[in-house]
Order: structure tokens, then C-alpha cells, then sequence
């Protein structure tokens, strides 16, 4: 039997407005503007983008401001409305050695071309609370060093290390890589689509993820080879004019990570890589992800798996954000009628476990027949089974 | 440095703001004396460009995620069709685009187009480019020695 309920519509409309009114707070103080969330929260706007795999940072603002500053509702709105627009064009692939660097670092090697560029940085802040902030100080300008004029070439550092064949190369062998937004993902999934998953995935989860390869489960030993972060410009191929042109630039960060060695009987010994790349300034998520993308390389390289970090379906198919938090929420829904039936299903039970205990009391309930039984718990079954289909693409 | 190729024009202005070209763009219309009315023959519209990295930054392609695209085309009233593109939802930054374009392929314009907008923008875009890598080189990190004993 199935009953529809309806009502609830008034204490709806009346939740949505108390919640806007929160979000609008004192009315004594200016509304807080999307561009400033834009310009001052312009981290929480960056992993708004990146986990949304929208790259647009007015509506990522404006996407956390409806959202009173959730982190994963700004995400699901944004990823949301990324489903209205239609799809124009496929870049070309981002050349980040060409980026505009604000930030470059190595862990690896101390003189490097291009210099130690610390950029924006939180490292070295010593991590206590900022009062005059509170007091609401004036903040200087940037300092600026005018007498360099032209930014010096910032090779990637690892390209330093192939002139020894130390490190494995990465080669583009051409081939055209999946798209998980067009074609539902599909276990074993190759390199191209697990990075694809993993710079949409959601920055904890991979850092945790991450942390745990450090801590053993599944240890490859990482350096950070370069971390870069800075402006990179983007190139369609539009048949107008069958050309490559550019259409503007967007903020990437990059990390290049180096790990222990790989090798056979063929190859000599040579460190491996795994690498992490995200929209906007997201240092932490890209360094998680390349310590992730590098432990789901286990099998390629002949590792043994021991991690959950290294077991790909497990980590592909709960790094999406939107995902999670839509399968766990719908727990909020309405089940009246699926828990009316587990009730039933209990009772049952209960009244099978009093008769086999005490044999005398079970004659006189009412005892269901054993297929009975059997056939509503696998309804039960089933209807997880397919919840989890719906929810999981 | 001339901007009369196509596609360096379209790269200046998808890198300028569109505040700074309409900035330019009234006294323009004042120069080019009978300054062509258009219409838009497609667009402005926005969708996505899914962008691809590659793996390792030299390696196979894969599929980053996606960014706003505006594009536009234009034709002025003798026909001369224009298009520009550019990241993001500014229609009006699209617009812009496809109507230098188009202004750009009649010779006689091509000269004022060069002085009034190109060569001021891409002064700015050249001192904004200057003055980020004028601030990132104050944090590079000059690292010293410490000697000890003799």
C-alpha cells in the first residue's frame, strides 16, 4: 500500500523565509555584497569552484552567500546550476609551465630557476588570532620589488630531473581522455578519470585520505617536488576562425609530487609522480591530491594494496561531496511507510524469538510463515540496492 | 607591439576588464566619425568550456572541470561579421569583442582601432602583468649561508 501525504507547505514557505532572514542578519549592519565575498573570502570561493567544477568566481561568491557561508550547499548550488548551461567548447589542454606565477616553491631542491617564490601565503604565519583585525586596523599595501620587471622563467623542476632520467616522465601518448560528466564512471577507471573525480572531490575527504598514506596505510613516500600557484591563460579552437585563441585566465594551483621509486627488471629504479591540480588558489586539496592520485597508482606499479587510499572504487565513488551529502540528507525525508514496515518486520520477529524461548507463549501468537519473512527483508534489500543507484551517478 | 592579427586582439581584450574597454570605447566611436551600428547575429550567449590539465603538467590530457563562456557575433549594416569570446557571463564584454573584430577588418579603421583601444589597453594589461610579478618577487626567498668558525 502506498499513501501520499501532502501538507507542510505553509511551514515551508515560513522555514525559507526565517532562514533567509537569518542569513540577512542585523538589519543595523550592511548587507554583506557578493563582490566582497568574492575579493575578502576568495579561499572559500576557490573550493566552492573547485569542488562545484565551475570555474566562475561571481557565482561561487554568490553561491556561498545563499548558503550562509556551507561550504558543501555552496558547492551542490553551483554544481547545480553548472546543469542549466550548455556545453560551447573543450579547451585545449592548460599549459601550466606558462603560468603567471604568484606562488612556487620545491621541497626538493633549494636553488631552483626561477627562485623560491613564497606568494600569498599562510606557511610561517605563527597561527594566533589576529586582534587587530577584530579592531578592524588598516592593512598596508603589497610589497612590491620594482626594479624586477620581467618574471624570470619558472621551468617545472621535475623536468630538472629528466635530464638524468631519475623520475618517471609524463608523455602525452594522444589519447582522448573520458569525461565522468558525460559518461558514467566505470571501475577500472584509467588515470585521466580518477584525476578527473579527484579535482572535484571533496577537499577533506582526500586530505584525510592523504594523511593516511603518510601514517602507513599504504606509505609512498612523497616529496613535494613544486607546488605553483598563479594565473594561467585558457585557448579554445573555434571554427570561426579554425584558429586557437585565448579567452581569458583563470587562477590554478599545482603540486607536483615525488615518490619513491618504481622500477624493474627492464626499467632501472626511478622516482614516480603523483600529481594534483584544482581551480583557484587550493594548495592543501591539490597536495591531498596528488598523494591520493599516486596511491591509486598501487596496481600500476605493482605495489601491494593495503590503504583504503589505494583501493580506487572505494575512493572514487565517495569523494563527491554533492554525492555524500545528498545520500546521507535524504535520510531527513520523509519513510513513514518504509518504517512502518520495518516495524512490522520487527514485531514479527520479536514474536518468532518469544516462541522458540517460550514455547508455551509463542503457540498463542500469530506466527508468519518463513517466506513471508524471507521475501521482506530482501524487499528491504532492494530498495537500498536501488537508492544507492540513483544517488551514486 | 600591434595588435591587427585576429587572434592577438582577441587574446588583449578576453584579458582586459571590460570597464577598461568601455572606458575607451565612447571617445572611439567619436573617432571613427560615422561609427557603424551593428547587430548581434548570434548571442550573446553563455554556456561552458570544459577545460583539460595534463597529468604530471606534460602528460595525457584529462578533464579539470569547467568555466563560464560568453560568446558573440556581430555584423555591422555592410555586412561584416565579427565574434568574440571571453570567460564568464559578461555579455556585453562578448559584444565588445566581435565588434572590434569587425571594426577591425575595414582598413580605414584599423589605424584608430590600433591607437585608441589596443595599444592603451595592452599598456595596461602589460603594467598590471608587471606590477603582479613586481609583487611576487618581494616574496622570493634569497637564502644565505651562515659561515662558521674560521
Amino acid at each position: 500500500m502506498y499513501v501520499a501525504v501532502k501538507g507542510g507547505e505553509q511551514a515551508i514557505a515560513n522555514a525559507h523565509r526565517w532562514l533567509a532572514d537569518r542569513r540577512r542578519g542585523d538589519r543595523d549592519r550592511p548587507e554583506l555584497e557578493v563582490a566582497q565575498i568574492g575579493d575578502q573570502l576568495r579561499l572559500a570561493v576557490d573550493r566552492v569552484m573547485s569542488e562545484a567544477s565551475l570555474y566562475d568566481p561571481e557565482l561561487a561568491a554568490l553561491a556561498f552567500k545563499q548558503a550562509s557561508g556551507d561550504l558543501t550547499e555552496a558547492v551542490f548550488l553551483l554544481r547545480a546550476y553548472r546543469t542549466t548551461l550548455p556545453r560551447l567548447a573543450v579547451s585545449e589542454p592548460l599549459d601550466t609551465a606558462s603560468m603567471r606565477i604568484e606562488r612556487r616553491i620545491s621541497a626538493t631542491y633549494k636553488d631552483i630557476p626561477g627562485g623560491q617564490i613564497l606568494g600569498p601565503t599562510y606557511d610561517y604565519t605563527h597561527r594566533l588570532l589576529d586582534f587587530l583585525q577584530l579592531a578592524g586596523a588598516e592593512v598596508p599595501p603589497a610589497e612590491t620589488r620594482d626594479d624586477v620587471t620581467d618574471a624570470e622563467a619558472c621551468p617545472q623542476i621535475l623536468a630538472l630531473l629528466n635530464d638524468e632520467g631519475l623520475v618517471e616522465q609524463e608523455i602525452d601518448d594522444g589519447s582522448e581522455p573520458a569525461d565522468i560528466t558525460r559518461d558514467p564512471p566505470d571501475y577500472p577507471m584509467d588515470r585521466a578519470a580518477r584525476l578527473q573525480m579527484l579535482a572535484r572531490g571533496d577537499e577533506g575527504y582526500l586530505l584525510a585520505l592523504g594523511y593516511s598514506t603518510q601514517r602507513g596505510y599504504g606509505r609512498n613516500h612523497p616529496f613535494a617536488g613544486e607546488i605553483r600557484l598563479g594565473q594561467v591563460e585558457v585557448e579554445i579552437h573555434v571554427a570561426e576562425w579554425d584558429e586557437t585563441i585565448c579567452v581569458g585566465e583563470i587562477a590554478l594551483s599545482e603540486c607536483q609530487m615525488i615518490n619513491q621509486f618504481g622500477g624493474s627488471r627492464e626499467a632501472a629504479p626511478q622516482f614516480t609522480r603523483g600529481y594534483g591540480l584544482a581551480f583557484g588558489h587550493n594548495e592543501r586539496k591539490t597536495m591531498a591530491m596528488a598523494l591520493v592520485d599516486r596511491a591509486l597508482r598501487a596496481e600500476e606499479l605493482g605495489e601491494p594494496i593495503i590503504g583504503p587510499a589505494q583501493q580506487a572504487e572505494f575512493v572514487l565513488a565517495h569523494a563527491d561531496s554533492v554525492d555524500a551529502a545528498g545520500f546521507v540528507s535524504h535520510l531527513k525525508l520523509p519513510h513513514y511507510v518504509d518504517f512502518q514496515s520495518e516495524l512490522d518486520l520487527l514485531r514479527r520477529l520479536r514474536r518468532e524469538h518469544a516462541r522458540n524461548s517460550s514455547p508455551e507463549l509463542g503457540e498463542s501468537l500469530d506466527r508468519p510463515s518463513t517466506e513471508e519473512e524471507t521475501s521482506a527483508r530482501k524487499l528491504g534489500q532492494g530498495k537500498h540496492d536501488q537508492e544507492s543507484g540513483v544517488h551514486g551517478l | 607591439m600591434s595588435h591587427t592579427s585576429r587572434n592577438a586582439r582577441q587574446r588583449l581584450l578576453a584579458l582586459s576588464s571590460r570597464q577598461h574597454i568601455e572606458a575607451r570605447w565612447g571617445a572611439l566611436g567619436a573617432l571613427l566619425g560615422d561609427f557603424p551600428p551593428h547587430r548581434c547575429v548570434r548571442g550573446p550567449e553563455t554556456g561552458m568550456a570544459m577545460l583539460k590539465g595534463r597529468t604530471g603538467g606534460t602528460g595525457n590530457a584529462f578533464h579539470l572541470g569547467e568555466m563560464t563562456l560568453t560568446r558573440a557575433s556581430v555584423a555591422l549594416e555592410d555586412g561584416t561579421l565579427g565574434h568574440g569570446w571571453v570567460r564568464g557571463r559578461d555579455h556585453r564584454h562578448a559584444e565588445l569583442i566581435a565588434l572590434a573584430d569587425a571594426v577591425a577588418q575595414h582598413p580605414e579603421w584599423q589605424q584608430t582601432l590600433e591607437t585608441q583601444l589596443l595599444a592603451p589597453l595592452a599598456a595596461e594589461l602589460a603594467e598590471r602583468q608587471r606590477r603582479d610579478v613586481a609583487t611576487a618577487a618581494a616574496t622570493r626567498v634569497d637564502f644565505f649561508t651562515l659561515v662558521r668558525g674560521e
